[in-house]
């Protein structure tokens, strides 16, 4: 069946948001939630989506939103998570969170929560800064990226959040990104069909924070995966498989320049950092064929 | 039914009694008896319920909320450097109006390490939104935990309630414990706002400067509210069990000219100080205060007071000779003593009023008391 057709009308995100024009974290929710359907509750820690929600009392979400404090999110849903189950309830317990609440405050909690065997789903939508204070670096933002505290590029790498989740050897996890939200919509369907932790990473340009027009929000993120810098895959009980836009792009990348020459973010991004960051692609490609190569 | 038991298996004993569907803890001493006992309880199906081995107390906090906001009953226990490391998620339970119940076991803080009884640690979440309340006795701990579900998730209160229990000197000493069977006197929780994804609302999203107070004053107005849930449960305890308790412990005060006034451990031993001090021909009674949060009127008129600060705010004074004087405006004796576990005799505690100079503070083992 055509997965346009398979994706439900209802709407759990409702056009009342105080998102920002161009906001691609909004829309990978609208397509997380209808792949969870009504049966869900969202934990929010500190984020865009604390704002985009809307303001009391009022609010843009159909679905009960728990917010929480920054570090809290994944600890308050294992806590959730425990109550209903042992209330004999299959609410799905999603945590949907940002960079700086997953990869940098939240991250003890989270790794607890994995440790423990949560039957939670815990999403990561990463724009790649501290988005609702105003763009500062955090643990995900690439090298060379300029931040409000990184004013001349971040001179550290991405921290790999997915090789920490895979650690801890849980029954699925990707990684998925707004322009692809058919990609994004199936992987939450199969995250909820599994007992356990679950992971998934969704990388949300930004445009105000990576400086690029509101209208460009898909194309940036398709350029991502184009040109390397994100990866679409899955892990199902450890087995890995690489996402279609992303073996094609594995097989022949498009020039990274395509991608950075856009993103106000990296203007002025010195030769060095472009190589390194290529060579960081290169090394994410064979490591990920490798990976999916092996019996 | 009668036994002997500490402290700590007195309050574990009450929440396997409580029956809370979700328990999360992590370990600390001296409390780590209370969550070990409670994880024995679940782990052998004595108690029906989810154990969450958390890796810090902020999550225990956080997955407390977590489950409580799902309208089922929660509990955790800690101590000292816990406590401070919750202290974002204990704000967090009271603004969310959730009826967690803790037990904290009043310890010293940090640096140096050191594990024995001060109360700085509980009082540092003064201004949290949480009712406390300080025992005295291994059967007051079983008690008062028994009574904390029932007044924190009374509809109205809504607040967490944090009972709190001496490190080592109450925590693990050996006491006889009279244990009851419970029946209706905890009913059935009852959330109004649980979450119901049949009735999708938001829960503690951005609240504007026209609403943020209002929210904040509904905490008091509950904090104020439950002086009366306090005193109802209070008697239906007493009437059901036969044991009664008030804000208050008073011992010989009716005639006295000076007044002892401690929490915890100490309230209890003060009256063996006040039975030496009355052979001496010394009209003293001890008051021993067992809820410090909500804040019991005290009627003090016409005795010198003498507080017992088993805490300290730099810069200011012993925490309870604060409260006091802020509440009946009188010039107290402030003594401050027994921090991380110092040795107090009944005898120190008898000095301690023999020895009183109204309108001013005694560090005991620093200063000289002459």
């Amino acid at each position: 069946m055509d997965i346009i057709a398979e994706i439900p009308k209802e709407e759990y995100v409702k056009k009342c948001t105080s998102a920002c024009a161009g906001c691609s974290s909004s829309l990978n929710l609208r397509y997380v939630l209808k792949a969870a359907g009504p049966d869900t509750v969202l934990v929010v820690p500190a984020c865009c989506t604390s704002v985009i929600q809307g303001i009391y009392p009022n609010t843009a979400m159909n679905v009960p939103v728990y917010n929480i404090a920054f570090g809290a999110a994944a600890a308050c849903a294992s806590g959730m998570s425990n109550a209903f189950r042992q209330a004999g309830k299959k609410t799905n317990v999603i945590v949907y969170a940002g960079d700086g609440g997953t990869l940098d405050i939240g991250i003890q909690a989270m790794s607890g929560a994995f440790e423990r065997g949560t039957d939670f789903l815990y999403i990561c939508y990463d724009n790649e800064a501290y988005g609702n204070t105003g763009m500062q670096r955090s643990g995900g933002t690439p090298m060379g990226a300029r931040t409000t505290t990184t004013p001349t590029g971040k001179t550290d790498a991405k921290k790999d959040i997915d090789a920490i989740i895979a650690a801890h050897d849980p029954p699925y996890m990707a990684t998925a990104c707004s322009a692809y939200p058919q990609d994004v919509f199936k992987k939450v369907q199969k995250a909820l069909t599994c007992r356990g932790p679950t992971f998934i990473h969704i990388l949300a340009p930004c445009p105000p924070g990576w400086r690029y027009p509101t209208e460009k929000t898909i194309e940036m993120g398709k350029l991502a995966v184009k040109s390397g810098m994100w990866v679409l895959y899955e892990r199902e009980y450890g087995k890995l498989a690489v996402s279609a836009p992303s073996k094609a792009a594995m097989k022949k990348p498009i020039p990274l320049e395509d991608y950075l020459a856009p993103q106000g973010r990296f203007k002025g991004i010195d030769a060095k950092t472009v190589e390194i960051l290529k060579q960081r692609i290169q090394k994410n490609f064979a490591r990920l064929a490798a990976e999916e190569a092996a019996p | 039914m009668k036994k002997i038991a500490t402290g700590n298996k007195a309050v574990a004993e009450a929440v396997k009694q409580a029956k809370p569907s979700v328990v999360a803890a992590y370990p600390i001493t001296p409390q780590t008896e209370i969550v070990e006992t409670i994880a024995d309880y679940v782990t052998s199906g004595q108690l029906a319920s989810r154990y969450i081995p958390v890796e810090s107390e902020h999550s225990a906090m956080a997955a407390c909320i977590g489950a409580s906001v799902t309208g089922v009953r929660t509990f955790t226990a800690t101590s000292s450097h816990g406590l401070l490391y919750m202290h974002e998620m204990t704000n967090w339970a009271a603004g969310a109006r959730l009826p967690v119940v803790m037990a904290n076991v009043n310890r010293s803080l940090g640096p140096g390490w050191n594990i024995w009884a001060e109360h700085t640690d509980a009082l540092q979440e003064r201004d949290t939104g949480w009712l406390q309340v300080y025992v005295a006795t291994v059967q007051e701990a079983y008690d008062a935990t028994l009574m904390a579900f029932v007044i924190a998730e009374h509809n109205d209160v809504l607040l967490p309630v944090m009972v709190n229990l001496d490190g080592f000197s109450l925590s693990h000493i050996m006491q006889p414990l009279d244990t009851v069977e419970p029946g209706d006197f905890i009913p059935p929780i009852h959330l109004p706002h649980a979450i119901d994804p049949k009735n999708p609302t938001s829960y503690g999203g951005l609240t504007g400067p026209n609403d943020h107070f209002r929210f904040r004053w509904d905490i008091e107005r509950s904090m104020r509210d439950s002086v009366n849930v306090i005193e109802a449960t209070q008697k239906e305890f007493a009437k059901r069990f036969g044991r009664s308790y008030g804000f208050t412990d008073d011992y010989r005060c009716e005639d006295a000219e000076v007044v002892l006034i401690a929490m915890g451990t100490f309230g209890k031993e003060a009256e063996v100080a006040i039975d030496i001090l009355r052979k001496e021909g010394i009209k003293a009674g001890s008051m021993r205060l067992r809820w410090f949060r909500p804040f019991p009127k005290l009627d003090l008129a016409g005795k010198e007071v003498v507080v017992l600060d088993r805490d300290y705010s730099f810069g200011s004074g012993g925490i309870l000779a604060h409260e006091i004087r802020a509440q009946t405006k009188k010039d107290v004796y402030s003594v401050i003593a027994g921090i991380g576990g110092q040795e107090v005799t009944y005898d120190d505690l008898a000095d301690f009023v023999r020895k009183r100079r109204m309108g001013t503070e005694f560090w005991f083992g620093v200063n000289t008391n002459v």
